[in-house]
């Protein structure tokens, strides 16, 4: 049984069951049944794409409700590196966190700040004797999932260090309770600003055996429209940024990569590209490299679905933003030259292999002859009229008893043109 | 009770000579095709691995070619066939490091003499059949 929760969902009243997100669906997720798009939540990965091009806004993604940080005592709001970039000509990161003190939050523990020291434990991982290489990043959720689900042979190439959300989360609540000791552990709430639905998921489901430290996740949509009602930047601001340049700049792609001084690294943004990157790294045809960023988002994390402005102009903003900034403003102890094991992941989620026909290789390949055989019969056009993304996708729904050969309009086409010929011929015989 | 054999399956595909933007498509199609029948990670990689260099060589020297994946109860074979100038010297060929590839190809990073000495490590079993002029079939397999 599946049980992974995922935050990408469908609002059947608004979907038209027009295929263009299955059309896009890079993880083939997605079918049209009844005139309704249905995702197969094995095969979901959360990346958003869906929800990105659904003309009619009917994908979305199911948050928690800032309303619900209420529930809790002491609230910490975690906002990722990418918030920072949603605001024109903003100067100064602290105006961000005093909005966000503003509209109810106790507290404001920055993710940047915690991306820093996630930086400096990356680069003394990549010393470490005896790991793969290259280290492929594992701080975006949708390819940690990807490479769990598709590429079972990375998964040694993967960071297993906490990524940035996690370690803020984990700081954030031990510091709040020793700051303020009449607080219990439950009463603390650690919200993420996130910018995608991926983030979501991984709150809830964890990676492998570990549980999130995240206790909730809010849209990062959904906090801008607070926040833009009460941030004033006439008035002075004292507070200032938690993180330098390196922190933020983890909000775009290259940003991870580039902190760890070492030109040996490869950054990819958008799920096309990086499918076709670990692609290529699987059969060994890479150059030497380090490390691997990759961002299932155009442009990066500001890119994500959940963001408000155009991820290249987000970008831009946070060019200017950094400016003035220093390198960085967190980094391990200089005499720490270990990772702490807190800091590692427990282990990696098991190998749940997509789209395997059956568990016996035998019986897989007989069905597979037998998609091939029917795909040869199809059209080949790829249209998506009969809900299935592509000929291929279809004969395999077929074969495996989830759809009706008839739901092709092409074949059903040139059933009716023959009877509309046997019709004609049958009256000229009885003219005759 | 009669074990019962499934009938090996075969693949096909046309490599497209000269066009470096398409070479891989079939080692990477492959690979998909294998992950949906269940056969492990291990072997799914050495066939792409087997497969891609071998792809990029016909793309190199032979103007393309097909190649044909057969996969069965014990081993995932794969035969490549072109119509290209053939190797003259097979043992020479097989040595790490010997390259015939031209510079232009050398420039994109192709052709440092490791596609057939890799192919070979990856695969249980390996034949080169050329004759020069005529063309050349490479027979791989890699047992589960």
């Amino acid at each position: 049984m599946n049980t992974y929760i995922h935050s990408v969902s469908l609002d059947s009243s608004k979907c038209t069951g027009c295929t263009t997100c299955m059309k896009h669906c890079p993880t083939e997720a997605i079918r049209v049944r009844n005139g309704c798009a249905v995702i197969d939540s094995e095969r979901c990965i959360d990346c958003g794409e869906c929800i990105r091009n659904c003309p009619n806004n009917a994908k979305k993604s199911i948050c928690n409700s800032f309303d619900e940080i209420k529930n809790y005592r002491y609230k910490i709001a975690l906002p990722a590196p990418a918030l920072m970039a949603q605001f024109d000509n903003l100067d100064n990161v602290g105006y961000v966190i005093q909005g966000l003190l503003d509209i109810g939050f106790d507290e404001v523990f920055e993710v940047a700040k915690a991306a820093e020291l996630v930086s400096d434990y990356t680069r003394v991982y990549l010393q470490t004797e005896g790991i793969k290489k290259p280290v492929i990043s594992t701080a975006c959720p949708v390819v940690a999932r990807l490479i769990a689900l598709r590429f079972p042979f990375l998964k040694d190439n993967l960071l297993p260090l906490l990524p940035p959300m996690e370690v803020a989360a984990a700081m954030a609540k031990e510091e709040a309770l020793k700051a303020h000791p009449e607080l219990k552990r439950e009463e603390i709430c650690t919200c993420f600003i996130s910018p995608c639905p991926a983030k979501v998921s991984y709150a809830r489901n964890g990676f492998g055996s570990y549980k999130s430290a995240v206790d909730l996740v809010v849209s990062m949509s959904e906090i801008y429209l607070r926040l833009i009602n009460v941030m004033n930047r006439d008035r002075n601001c004292d507070i200032s940024s938690q993180s330098g340049r390196i922190g933020v700049s983890w909000a775009i792609c290259g940003g991870e990569g580039s902190a760890l001084l070492n030109d040996k690294i490869l950054a990819a943004d958008g799920i096309n590209n990086v499918i076709s990157v670990l692609d290529q790294i699987e059969d060994g045809n890479i150059p030497p490299i380090d490390f691997v960023e990759l961002n299932a988002c155009p442009g990066g994390c500001v890119g994500g679905v959940l963001t408000i402005e155009n991820p290249y102009v987000a970008k831009n903003r946070l060019h200017t933003l950094r400016r003035y900034m220093p390198i960085a403003l967190n980094s391990v102890p200089e005499d720490e030259s270990y990772i702490p094991g807190e800091k590692f992941l427990p282990d990696m989620p098991s190998y749940k292999p997509l789209n395997r026909l059956s568990d016996s290789i035998g019986e897989s390949m007989r069905l597979m002859a037998k998609i091939q055989a029917l795909r040869r019969e199809l059209p080949g056009i790829d249209c998506g009229s009969c809900g299935a993304p592509n000929c291929r996708a279809f004969a395999e729904d077929i074969v495996m008893g989830n759809a009706d050969r008839n739901e092709c309009i092409i074949a059903y086409k040139d059933l009716i043109r023959k009877y509309i010929r046997e019709y004609d011929g049958g009256e000229r015989d009885d003219s005759q | 009770m009669v074990n019962y054999m499934a009938e090996p399956l075969v693949f096909h595909f046309e490599v497209d000579g000269d066009n470096f933007t398409s070479a891989g498509q079939a080692s990477v199609q492959v690979k998909k095709n294998l992950r949906e029948l269940g056969i492990d990670p291990e072997t799914i990689r050495r066939v792409s691995i087997a497969m891609y260099e071998g792809e990029i060589n016909m793309v190199i020297h032979a103007h393309g070619g097909v190649a044909e994946v057969i996969v069965s109860d014990e081993s995932v074979e794969i035969i490549l066939k072109d119509t290209g100038p053939g190797i003259p010297n097979i043992e020479q060929a097989m040595q790490e490091g010997f390259s015939t590839a031209p510079d232009n190809v050398r420039s994109l990073g192709f052709g440092a003499g490791m596609g057939l000495p890799n192919m070979k490590r990856y695969t249980d079993y390996m034949h080169i059949d050329s004759v020069v002029g005529v063309g050349t079939t490479i027979t791989m397999k890699v047992n589960y």
